[in-house]
């Protein structure tokens, strides 16, 4: 017992008697049960505790009323548009940033470090910074926007410049999450591909995409979970037009605004689920998959 | 299919400290006649895998060819070269199995699926490796994991066959087991093989011809015994094999070991007294038992039991040198560290002592020595 005492967690351990009452406690407060506790608690409460007042709120203002709301005409709009533009900013984004990683991961260039800190402005830039940046270049009067406004082409205040912005504020996610994954798997695969006759598109296709493809499908629900939830940018350079240009995001501060509860709470809950679906179904397929090759 | 490399040289680029770079490949040429097994010798980082992969494509030379078939290569791509390449760290493609693995050079030249249904069993077969067509790379041992890079590399029916250090991460007796296998194969295949290795038992088991590299450049092409018996610089003198290199000095048809003389003969010897090295093999020197042969006096210092031969270090007049005796003919077991011995080089190179360079050789002969 005088041992078990002065004894600390390690030791004790390693002692083959049980540990008495005293000792249990002690291990129990020991440094790591201490530091789950400390992330679980942290965890409840920025996460947890605001998704479960969430839910609370869609029952309290009325079930009904919140499904009601999301069923109304600008609702769906929103949330198509919402939808479109993500669908769109992704397949972009995935494109590029596949082949920006690529070029990051295996070139040599001048500049390369400037153009890594410089890939990352996007996501560190205020969006609503960004927005007006593109209301600068793309508005009627901007340096782009009058060459398109003369052709007839509207940026701002419509879909392309709400598509730009998303692209705009998702840009690095891809890349970000693809560039680790190639360097590690590094290019003795692709060689290996390419002596047994592979050509370039070959190689490609059947051995770097699988090599990368969680890293990719990460990327993908990355970029998708922030397009779905941009608002600074977008509703800059949307001006949030109901019915015509206004995203899900805005929808909701359009409601909460004018205080009706229901729809900004059901129409939150649907787009929480959505991201929180996303990354859990991409982690169930990777573990799926990966059970037997890892 | 024949290859020829001839004049090839690669300069990796420098990374910005360094502006020279790395010159890995310096003035490399040799040539491997159609189905023979050739061995690319030398120390790690000595450049002999970049010439493998230059001769793959994988790597492209500043200057000089690959001849195939007497045809130069230099403009085709990797994929149009037809080698099999075996990596040193079997490069398998981790998320297909070690069927889907093998069956990749002939899906993508298209075969039909019957067919590469049937080569596919009959590589399994050949490397042994029926029953484990479903497992992926990462449930595989190492020498199982070797063995399906190599049916991989021999599906496609390569003209080449390439093999990167295929042994190196293996350990010693799965080693000796595939470096026997690969022999056999190649006997069965006959394909035109490059195996790199930095090591020499490994080269000289298992090539037909050597090509020794340091530092970028060849240093002598030839059968195992002739790099062994007769190495043409220094370096292969020393880096093939156990060797003593004892300094000496060369006046005439002298030469000087300390106090010690060793009359030479054959030996082109320049006109004035001229620093050499002495290379001779442990197993080359003799203790000879006749009191009135010519010898090398010498002190045993230690006497070391190595299962097969004994082992003793000799004091050359102060020099220390290295000598094996077979367990059969030896009396060794008798000697005391202590006792004063008399030995007969029965074998020796010279070389000038100047660094990396060989225009002095010494005809191996066996010799007479007297004090």
């Amino acid at each position: 017992m005088r041992e078990n005492q002065v004894s600390d967690g390690g030791s004790a351990a390693a002692n083959p008697k049980p540990p008495a009452g005293r000792s249990r406690m002690r291990r129990a407060l020991g440094p790591e049960n201490l530091m789950i506790g400390a992330v679980v608690v942290w965890f409840s409460v920025l996460v947890l505790f605001p998704l479960g007042a969430m839910v609370r709120g869609v029952f309290d203002s009325g079930f009904a009323d919140s499904i009601r709301s999301l069923g109304s005409p600008v609702a769906l709009h929103a949330f198509w548009l919402t939808l479109g533009i993500t669908v769109v900013a992704v397949i972009i984004n995935t494109f590029f940033g596949v082949i920006v990683a690529l070029v990051l991961a295996r070139q040599r260039f001048v500049g390369k470090l400037l153009f890594n800190g410089v890939l990352d402005l996007p996501f560190a830039l205020s969006p609503v910074v960004a927005g007006f940046m593109f209301i600068v270049l793309f508005g009627p009067n901007g340096w782009l926007g009058r060459w398109f406004e003369a052709g007839g082409i509207r940026i701002i205040f419509a879909l392309p410049g709400m598509v730009l912005a998303t692209i705009f504020i998702t840009l690095p996610f891809v890349t970000r999450e693809v560039v680790p994954v190639l360097q590690e798997a590094g290019t003795e695969q692709e060689d290996a591909a390419r002596t047994l006759g592979a050509d370039g598109w070959q190689t490609f296709r059947r051995i770097t995409v699988p090599s990368i493809r969680w890293g990719l499908g990460y990327g993908v629900c990355l970029t998708a979970s922030r397009a779905l939830g941009e608002f600074g940018a977008v509703l800059i350079v949307s001006g949030s037009v109901i019915g015509k240009t206004q995203t899900a995001t805005s929808y909701i501060h359009q409601e909460f605004t004018d205080f009706h509860y229901a729809g900004a709470f059901a129409a939150s809950l649907v787009l929480a689920v959505a991201s929180f679906l996303m990354l859990m179904t991409m982690e169930v397929i990777r573990r799926r998959v990966t059970a037997r090759m890892e | 299919m024949s290859i020829v490399v001839s004049h090839v040289s690669k300069r990796f680029r420098a990374e910005r400290e360094k502006k020279e770079g790395f010159l890995a490949v310096d003035d490399a040429s040799f040539e491997v006649p159609r189905g023979h097994l050739l061995a690319l010798l030398g120390p790690s980082g000595s450049g002999k895998s970049t010439i493998l992969r230059i001769i793959a494509g994988l790597e492209i030379p500043d200057s000089g060819e690959v001849l195939m078939d007497g045809r130069v290569v230099s403009g085709r791509p990797v994929h149009q070269r037809g080698v099999g390449f075996v990596f040193q760290h079997y490069a398998l493609f981790k998320h297909a199995t070690a069927e889907k693995n093998i069956a990749f050079g002939l899906e993508v030249r298209k075969w039909p699926r019957g067919e590469i249904q049937k080569r596919v069993r009959e590589l399994l077969d050949l490397v042994q490796l029926r029953g484990y067509e479903d497992r992926y790379p990462s449930q595989l041992s190492g020498g199982q994991r070797q063995r399906v890079a190599l049916a991989r590399a021999l599906a496609p029916r390569p003209n080449v066959l390439l093999l990167d250090e295929p042994f190196g991460a293996l350990d010693a007796k799965v080693r000796r087991n595939l470096a026997a296998q690969l022999r056999a194969l190649h006997k069965e295949v006959h394909t035109t093989t490059i195996f790199v290795t930095h090591d020499q038992e490994e080269a000289i088991e298992i090539a037909d011809e050597i090509v020794v590299i340091n530092r970028g450049r060849v240093e002598q092409v030839g059968t195992a015994a002739e790099v062994y018996d007769r190495p043409a610089t220094k370096f292969v003198a020393s880096f093939i094999g156990n060797v003593n290199v004892i300094e000496a000095t060369v006046d005439g048809e002298t030469a000087y070991l300390g106090p010690k003389r060793l009359p030479i003969r054959g030996f082109d010897a320049p006109p004035h007294a001229r620093d050499v090295v002495l290379l001779v093999r442990p197993e080359d020197i003799e203790i000879i038992e006749d009191e009135t042969a010519p010898g090398l006096e010498c002190t045993i210092r230690e006497i070391r039991y190595r299962g097969d031969r004994y082992e003793q270090e000799l004091d050359l007049a102060g020099l220390p040198v290295r000598m094996t005796e077979d367990k059969m003919r030896g009396q060794t077991c008798e000697r005391r560290p202590g006792d004063r011995v008399r030995v007969r080089l029965n074998k020796y190179a010279l070389f000038e002592a100047e660094k990396g360079h060989a225009a002095l050789r010494a005809q191996l002969e066996t010799l007479g020595y007297i004090e």
